[in-house]
């Protein structure tokens, strides 16, 4: 069955994209495409149960979590366990005419002292099914579960007519979108396909628009991030009529090296490739290109979210940036299908508390606040400040500060005894056997730390190393001279109106 | 002696025996070392390094540990504490490293320091070397922690040691001294080995009296005093030749004389005291398959000196206590302990300085086939004063709190004999920074070598 009301949404939209890019530079691009629409509801009144449905692109989910792409959705099995769990949409593991031969071993990880698969590499390829069976188990899915999303990821050889039959025969399955994958660093993009395709913007282009001479569904283009600069390829898929986009698809990458016999990780007998990097490590490349993509007046389009979503606050985060929803693929790979219900909560609790009712309440509402570097306010001050009744004494932001940064923490030694004199409560105390030890203390002294808020440049170095939450925070002080920016400052130094900023005393 | 010859062997199985005396603290698996590695910090001037009495660098080697490097987290423990294995496994960490740790304030659970310490130095033996030979000989009196310390210390520095130790076996109270359920015999003479193995001469069988330190003390270049205590002190009360009242010292030596199997021990067991001793010689007792123990001490729980860990582990292993209370008569029956009379005591003012008054007409008698007096050792006066009483002050020996000097020139000490009584880790301190004494009074200052 084909969801004709979505189709012709999409194909309605597609004149509007072209005429926005002069005009629109608005952080919020909700109301654009009218997908996740903000509501209209007075700004205090209490929300019940926030409504998580998402529409991006015309393409309608329960919820803003999709599953992207890739071993997760491999078959109609796992796509009906994961309806099941509460997932909002399945992007199926990209199809193609012919099922590709894998390789063993296919993944690595990158651990990062005692968390597991902070990245995750892969260099396993598109599916390794037939496509009737692939299409045979969409339609299935897609029958089962008629109001989730069932969007299709294609990717053929680069010839117009072998797009047209995948299009045509993918659509008949009756699933609600396609993606096209220009993104896969690995393998594919040997053969002339995936990244080989997303790393041209010219050929990102042509391929888009055979899609659409043909496609009734809405069509997202997925990105690659191996590229010098998102934007020119998220242009071209503009230009081609996507009716959005997808990104991050995964990183080139070299997982690692086997110590003990010098072979790559992962290694395919004693050889290696270079794989697709993804995983939580990856969150603030995708946050940075997902931005980028949105806020561009010449693309303009709706924005899938993807890459190293791992909690709820990440999915937040993506959408707060522009994303209109969120795909996830390596934290399932993880720990499973379950963590769904942990998205749902996470982020109905969080729009119930910020009083948010749909997702086009926040969509967006932080894409306008990145920007150049040269329009932030060279007068604005912030400084460290230490709670000492939280301080555990560790020292970390002494000696981050020390050597990574500009000196500006003071260490002194409190004797033991005096210090238990003004002792704060929070700190452990044991008394033992007559003796008494007192946690962060030794050799008779508990060191104390102090900012020295003259020379604190407010880089939040210390507060990012400090492992006590509220300990170190950073707080504002009155600027040394009145709002400026680095624009407004060559202008004004040009003028002759301001006096050159002189280099601070501390370095 | 110990004259325990009326009862009868531990009834329990080897088997048995052996569950019960096996490590307290297993060591940790690779993979829980990593885990347990990587909630440390990394603390700067860190308080468990500073809480060390031998400033072992605790994070340094915790982060050899998590990533993978137990060679050179063995080396780390190995530069500061040549006995970083035994003190791993018998360290009263709650109040040295671990009770420092910042994870106690913010977690309210310190990282494993001392079970961390175990898996690093049970993976990699010290491999530390002799230095170039100086042509100094030093004599290390007792073979202790205190003086093996001390002497390896010099060894790495080149000297010549030769080691006198009293006893037949090495390892002093590091071999005897110690429960077995926390150091195993075994594992403590493999410290010696390792010790003797870059070259450090050890004489075992050698008593030294005064007449035989005045010669070593000439014919050496210097003299390391680690001679610990003396004989353990018992109490004056009528009935107290009974058989069947013994020394906690020579209970727990037994332990390490023997297979445990041949450990002799009474149904009901009497311990009296309330140190840290008093703790091991009574769940030494019940894993030997006492049927029951009971401490009795003079004081309450508030003034033991006995650590809260310890304690905890005696109460878990089913020891009762009696609370200020002291023995006043040992009942036997044709000469062997058959119950003790006590009496119920005042506590007149607060803590340890308080004066305990018998509370009249409050006597109990205690039935028990054995009594460990676990009171403490007395000061090896004897030796010292003959030798030169200027050297004694309090039934200490006086030293240079850096050098480790004794007024006499060319005489250094360390260990128990300074501490009257104290931990492993505070002896093998007192050996390193006497051997970095005796080689800047033999060397000047900067030592110049050969």
């Amino acid at each position: 069955m084909i969801d004709f009301f979505a189709a012709s949404r999409a194909s309605d939209r597609e004149p509007n994209h072209v005429s926005d890019r002069e005009s629109s530079q608005k952080p919020n691009r909700a109301s654009d495409h009218e997908p996740n629409r903000a509501s209209k509801r007075e700004p205090n009144r209490p929300v019940i149960k926030p409504d998580l449905s998402s529409n991006v692109a015309g393409i309608k989910s329960p919820n803003p979590f999709w599953l992207a792409s890739g071993p997760p959705t491999n078959s109609a099995y796992q796509a009906r366990r994961a309806f099941e769990a509460g997932w909002g949409g399945v992007v199926w593991k990209t199809i193609g005419h012919e099922p590709i031969v894998n390789v063993s071993s296919r993944y690595g990880g990158i651990d990062y002292d005692g968390r597991k698969l902070m990245g995750f590499n892969n260099i396993e390829l598109i599916t390794d099914r037939t496509l009737e069976t692939n299409l045979a188990e969409i339609a299935e899915v897609k029958r089962a579960f008629p109001d989730h999303a069932v969007v299709v990821s294609l990717m053929v050889e680069t010839n117009r007519e072998a797009w047209h039959d995948i299009v045509k025969q993918t659509e008949d399955t009756g699933c609600d979108g396609l993606e096209l994958n220009f993104g896969c660093p690995h393998g594919m993009s040997e053969r002339g396909m995936g990244s080989a395709v997303g790393q041209v913007p010219e050929y990102t282009e042509m391929v888009t628009a055979w899609v659409k001479e043909v496609a009734r569904t809405p069509v997202l283009v997925k990105l690659t991030p191996n590229i010098a600069d998102i934007r020119f390829v998220g242009r071209a898929a503009a230009n081609g009529g996507a009716d959005g986009i997808s990104l991050i698809n995964t990183i080139n990458s070299i997982t690692g090296v086997n110590l003990d016999t010098f072979h790559p990780v992962p290694e395919v007998a004693g050889r290696g490739a270079h794989g697709g990097y993804c995983g939580p490590a990856v969150k603030p490349i995708a946050l940075n290109m997902v931005q980028q993509i949105a806020i561009d007046p010449e693309i303009n389009l709706p924005v899938s979210g993807i890459g190293g979503v791992q909690a709820w606050q990440d999915a937040v985060e993506f959408i707060l940036l522009g994303a209109g929803n969120v795909q996830i693929c390596t934290a399932v790979m993880h720990y499973g299908f379950r963590i769904v219900d942990q998205f749902i909560s996470g982020l109905e609790n969080w729009m119930s508390d910020k009083k948010f009712a749909v997702i086009g309440d926040f969509q967006g509402k932080s894409t306008g606040l990145i920007g150049d570097w040269a329009d932030l306010d060279l007068s604005y001050k912030v400084v460290a400040e230490i709670a000492q009744d939280k301080c555990i004494h560790c020292g970390l932001c002494y000696i981050a500060c020390e050597d990574g940064a500009h000196q500006s923490i003071d260490i002194t030694p409190v004797d033991e005894a005096e210090f238990r004199a003004v002792l704060h409560g929070h700190i452990s105390s044991l008394e033992s056997g007559g003796k008494t030890i007192l946690a962060g203390a030794g050799d008779g002294f508990v060191n104390r730390f102090e900012i020295n808020q003259e020379t604190c440049v407010g880089c939040n170095l210390c507060s990012l190393v400090c492992p006590v939450d509220h300990c170190i925070s950073m707080i504002e002080k009155p600027g040394p001279f009145e709002p400026m920016t680095w624009r407004e400052y060559q202008e004004k130094l040009a003028l002759g109106e301001v006096d050159r900023i002189l280099p601070p005393d501390h370095v | 002696m110990l004259d325990n010859t009326h009862l009868s062997r531990t009834r329990l199985s080897a088997g048995q025996l052996a569950a019960n005396f096996s490590d307290l603290h297993p060591a940790l698996s690779t993979d829980e070392a990593r885990t347990e590695a990587s909630r440390c910090l990394y603390c700067y001037d860190a308080p468990c390094t500073r809480a060390c009495p031998t400033h072992i660098d605790v994070p340094r080697f915790i982060r050899q540990i998590l990533h993978s490097d137990l060679p050179g987290a063995a080396d780390t423990i190995f530069e500061e504490n040549i006995f970083g294995g035994s003190c791993a496994r018998a360290c009263p960490t709650e109040v040295l490293c671990e009770g420092a740790c910042v994870d106690q304030t913010l977690l309210r659970a310190p990282v494993q320091i001392g079970r961390l310490q175990r898996s690093a130095t049970d993976a990699s033996p010290p491999r530390n070397e002799a230095g170039p030979d100086t042509g100094k000989r030093i004599a290390v009196i007792g073979s202790g922690p205190a003086g093996l310390s001390c002497a390896y210390s010099l060894r790495r520095l080149g000297h010549a040691v030769v080691v006198f130790e009293a006893n037949s076996v090495p390892g002093g109270l590091n071999t005897f001294g110690i429960s077995a359920y926390k150091i195993s015999t075994a594992f403590s003479l493999s410290e010696v080995a390792s010790i003797k193995s870059i070259g450090v001469e050890i004489r075992t069988g050698e008593t030294v009296d005064a007449g035989r330190l005045r010669d070593l003390h000439k014919s050496f270049d210097a003299v390391f005093l680690g001679v610990g205590l003396g004989a353990t002190s018992s109490l004056e009360v009528p009935g107290a030749d009974a058989k069947g009242i013994v020394e906690a010292l020579e209970f727990i030596a037994e332990s390490h004389s023997g297979p445990l199997s041949d450990c002799r021990v009474g149904r009901h067991v009497l311990v009296i005291g309330g140190g840290n001793t008093a703790i091991d010689v009574a769940t030494q007792a019940v894993r030997l398959g006492a049927e029951s123990v009971t401490i009795a001490y003079r004081r309450s729980a508030l003034e033991m000196s006995a650590f809260a860990y310890e304690y905890a582990l005696a109460r878990d292993d089913g020891v009762r206590f009696e609370w200020m209370t002291r023995p006043v008569e040992f009942l036997g029956e044709s000469g062997v302990i058959s119950a003790t009379k006590m009496v119920k005591l005042n506590m007149v003012g607060t803590g340890r300085s308080a004066v305990l008054e018998d509370i009249p007409g409050t006597t109990f008698e205690i039935q028990s086939d054995m009594v460990i007096q676990a009171l403490g050792q007395n000061p090896t006066t004897g030796l010292l004063n003959e030798f030169d009483p200027q050297i004694l002050e309090d039934g200490r020996v006086r030293v240079d709190p850096e050098t480790r000097a004794t007024p006499v020139p060319g005489l250094f000490a360390g260990g128990d004999c300074l501490s009257r009584g104290a931990e492993i880790v505070d002896a093998v301190q007192d050996g390193k920074l006497a051997a970095a004494g005796i080689d800047r009074f033999l060397c000047g200052k900067p030592c110049i070598r050969p």
